[in-house]
């Protein structure tokens, strides 16, 4: 397991999107797989920085495993406790104009990753996820 | 990313290039501040563009309203991933992709 540690800070965003994706390129990740979990690791990350330490900083780490072709990556934050999987899902039948685009991200994490969870523990948010990428 | 900007009478064609997310959104959002005013035809060509996020279907959802009250949004050559991403989250009956 590799790990890297990071602020909560939009301009880190792309150390941790290029320490996954070296991984995953040294395990023979398929294109398609990479760019689900580079696409999830955008929305889940920026929902971080925007609302885990509530404008103060504070430290993001996240860790990287791959075993028998899953990718296993888990963000962990001590911010304010928060379960983003708990979040309803947007109606996406909805026209242009009564549209709102709240939500939206960890939605489409759920829909391309294999499986997420949700853990609070020793003070710490933890959401690890999934994905076979091979 | 790369924004490339060409303009016909009242049809602005924008040609995206590398990865429309949480770092690289504020960069289309600057880029469409104060241009649209007298465009009639909007054209994103995706041609080039490898991936997005629910940060740029925010400023696409955006930028879609305001064309919806002057005129029509394009969005042409979309990759299979990036389709995925408009099936999944129903934007394919809210934009025009061809």
């Amino acid at each position: 397991m590799q790990s890297i540690v990071v602020s909560a800070k939009i301009e880190e965003m792309n150390k941790v999107t290029g320490f996954v994706s070296e991984i995953l390129e040294a395990n023979q990740c398929s294109m398609k797989a990479r760019i689900q979990i580079e696409v999830a690791i955008d929305e889940i990350l920026s929902n971080i920085i925007r609302y885990a330490y509530e404008g103060k900083t504070g430290d993001v780490m996240v860790e990287c495993d791959i075993r028998d072709g899953v990718a296993c990556i888990r963000f962990i934050d001590s911010g304010i406790p928060y379960n983003p999987l708990t979040k309803e899902d947007p109606d996406v039948t909805l026209s242009a104009s009564e549209r709102e685009i709240g939500g939206l991200g960890i939605f489409m994490v759920k829909k391309s990753m294999d499986d997420l969870r949700y853990e609070y523990r020793g003070q710490r948010n933890q959401l690890t996820m999934m994905k076979r990428i091979v | 990313m790369t924004i490339t900007k060409a303009n016909d009478g009242d049809k602005l064609t924008l040609t995206l290039e590398g990865r429309l997310d949480t770092t690289t959104t504020p960069q289309l959002e600057e880029e469409l501040k104060g241009v649209l005013n007298d465009v009639k035809t909007l054209v994103f060509d995706f041609g080039s563009l490898e991936y997005l996020s629910s940060a740029g279907l925010r400023v696409l959802l955006a930028t879609q309203k305001q064309m919806n009250q002057q005129g029509s949004m394009i969005i042409t050559n979309v990759n299979d991933t990036i389709m995925e991403v408009f099936e999944v989250t129903g934007f394919v009956d809210i934009l025009t992709i061809q």
